[in-house]
């Protein structure tokens, strides 16, 4: 059997079992299970779209909380009902026009996502002119600034109360379907001519400028693709957890992002989507560390605070130990499974 | 009105000056945004609140105490989290820096609780000066401008930070390690190639902005009388942006840096109270605003990208 029908047989049957294990998942997995793998389809969205920026293109943006909350107050702005929306704005009244304003949840998720994309194309042309750390600071305080913003234009968004009630419109299908499309386009855009220019970027800006590379424009374009991404998981999360308020994006939800992101392997799609895996089932894993736990005849108190603090000691020890993370850059395919790793290694031993 | 904002401005101003300072000595020497910063400021507070609320020792000692726990734990930071990725990229060093922000944020939440404390100041720094006697204000405090109240701390903070600062120079541009770490600011792989202990220098640099960064805290905590371990993120953050302000790698303008920001942040509530909400945002949008007029800040040298 050659190794191509074999990979087409393995492709066929993962394939096939996932879509078995969403179709069997709600019948037989419980709310919390349920969200936790839902968590992690969004997780994978939102480090996918990290990724491009930061792994793929090499730019160091740490905003992707306030893209993130764009996406999710635009997306559930959308699909309240007027009926909701005329009962919740407590302290000061909606703005008129965007009372009665109505779409399908497809239609948020998408509005949701070029909503995000517009403003981080707005930020990009003065902030990408900046490089390395300063553009990482600079993001960060326009993700603060559009998170103050939101906690302040109370008739728009509800202020520091939140929105509540937003239908549950995110299920397996629709948070396995969108990370299904981001990975395609991801895929067919990083094995196009433009991702071979974003690595080009990425590796050497001065000689991809050489190359007649119009190094900013490309920089714009990838930036606001990976701010669409944000948005998108931004308004699936909201659409998962039914509630959202200005305190959810602070600078901890980019971290957490990061994490998955360089514990997966900076500028590996597959690896991000390991990272999601690894970090959102641990992030939930860990909270039995803060609550009360019995061996045998000893009671542990829970320990508030005990959850980020060994998260951020793995952080460290990551990027100190195993800076490349899981898959560094390489990809995963059942060649490197089987660990034949064909002609790459033969020639380097011969060298 | 205004002289009571004045100070109040001075006194915030000063404070991120002084944090800022530790800000831009690590960023000069090792072009690392050392996140963990606010942090450490975080502890020095604490560590003055333990020492003197819970277990009543004198504030003198106390202080003392604060400084130097506070500056182990810097010193242990560059050593445990910063100096393995000396040789690594930049960003990694960066991630690193975030973690261990973090990290400390949440050891607070474990070791010290959640819950903010109060912290008792003393009765002599916080008894109402007697302007009046003093300097005939009463032009100032005609009706409804309102009136004047000074206590001692609104002049002892930014007096002790200018000290301080004065100090600092007096450190970097006047004695032998002073003169390495301009050495190595300039140029790290030079300045080894000198005989320089390069990582004892890194390791000074990260003791005394710890130190500074405690004082700050010791004195945010007297001003405003409470502690908890989130309190040194704002500040923190507020800080760098005062540093990048300044001209990241200059002492005198992260200072400088520093009391802009105090000013323009109180002068705004208080000149615009229905702005209030957004006195977060003030500070971030002045940094987009120098970053994009002018990246090397006010003081800051023009750095070229090497290639």
């Amino acid at each position: 059997m050659s190794n191509g029908t074999r990979n087409a047989i393995l492709n066929f049957l993962a394939v096939g079992g996932f879509v078995y294990f969403l179709w069997w998942a709600p019948e037989n997995l419980d709310g919390y299970k349920l969200r936790i793998i839902n968590l992690i389809a969004i997780n994978a969205i939102l480090g996918l779209s990290l990724n491009l920026v930061y792994g793929m293109t090499g730019m160091f943006s740490l905003g992707h909380a306030g893209f993130m909350a764009i996406g999710a107050y635009v997306s559930a702005l959308l699909v309240l009902t007027p009926g909701q929306k005329a009962t919740m704005w407590i302290l000061e009244p909606m703005v008129p026009w965007l009372l009665n304003l109505h779409a399908p949840f497809l239609i948020s998720l998408v509005l949701g996502g070029a909503a995000a994309a517009f403003v981080g194309c707005l930020i990009a042309l003065p902030v990408l002119r900046l490089g390395g750390d300063y553009l990482g600071i600079a993001t960060l305080g326009f993700a603060e600034v559009i998170r103050i913003l939101i906690a302040n234009l109370i008739p728009i968004t509800n202020g520091s109360l939140g929105l509540k009630g937003i239908p549950a419109h995110t299920d397996l299908w629709m948070s396995y379907g969108c990370l299904g499309a981001v990975l395609f386009f991801m895929v067919r855009l990083m094995n196009s001519n433009f991702g071979n220019v974003l690595r080009a970027v990425r590796d050497d800006e001065v000689a991809a400028k050489t190359m007649g590379i119009d190094t900013f424009k490309i920089r714009v374009l990838a930036f606001t693709i990976g701010c669409f991404g944000g948005g998108l998981g931004g308004a699936l999360l909201g659409n998962l957890l039914t509630t959202i308020d200005p305190r959810m994006f602070m600078f901890i939800q980019t971290f957490n992002i990061l994490m998955i992101v360089v514990v997966g392997g900076l500028g590996s799609m597959t690896g991000t989507i390991m990272g999601s895996v690894f970090v959102t089932t641990m992030l939930e894993w860990l909270r039995i560390t803060e609550s009360p736990m019995t061996i045998g005849s000893l009671r542990i108190p829970g320990i508030p605070g005990m959850r980020m603090l060994i998260f951020s000691l793995l952080l460290i020890a990551v990027i100190i130990f195993r800076s490349q993370g899981i898959m560094g850059t390489r990809e995963f395919s059942w060649n490197w499974f089987f660990g034949d790793w064909g002609d790459g290694r033969k020639a380097k031993g011969a060298r | 009105m205004f002289v009571q904002n004045f100070f109040n401005a001075l006194g915030l101003g000063a404070l991120y000056g002084l944090i800022a300072v530790g800000y831009t000595m690590v960023y000069g020497i090792l072009r690392l945004i050392n996140f963990a910063h606010g942090d450490i400021f975080m502890l020095g507070a604490y560590f003055v609140f333990f020492a003197t609320i819970q277990y009543k020792l004198p504030w003198a000692l106390g202080v003392a105490l604060a400084i130097g726990g506070a500056t182990l734990c810097g010193l242990l930071v560059d050593r445990i989290a910063y100096r393995p990725l000396r040789g690594a990229p930049r960003i990694s060093a960066l991630i690193s820096a975030i973690g261990v922000s973090f990290f400390l944020q949440n050891l607070g939440v474990v070791v010290f609780t959640g819950m903010p404390r109060a912290v008792i100041r003393p009765r002599e720094l916080t008894n109402p000066l007697p302007i009046k006697d003093i300097i005939p204000l009463e032009f100032l405090q005609a009706g409804r401008i309102g009136e004047v109240r000074l206590i001692p701390l609104a002049i002892w903070v930014p007096v002790v930070s200018f000290l301080l600062v004065a100090v600092l120079l007096w450190i970097v541009y006047k004695t032998k390690p002073g003169l390495a770490m301009r050495a190595i600011s300039r140029d790290i792989e030079t300045t080894r190639l000198m005989g320089v202990s390069v990582d004892r220098v890194i390791a000074l640099t990260f003791a005394l902005g710890s130190a500074l960064a405690a004082f700050a805290g010791i004195m945010w905590a007297l001003r405003y009388p409470r502690v908890e371990p989130f309190m040194g993120v704002i500040p923190g953050f507020k800080a760098f942006i005062a540093a990048v302000f300044g001209g990241i790698g200059s002492i005198p303008g992260a200072m400088i840096g520093g009391l802009i920001l105090g000013f323009v942040e109180i002068m705004s509530v208080a000149f615009f109270p229905h702005l209030s909400g957004y006195r977060d945002a003030f500070a971030f949008i002045l940094l987009i605003f120098i970053l994009l007029v002018k990246p090397t800040g006010l003081l800051g040298e023009r750095m070229e990208e090497k290639i």
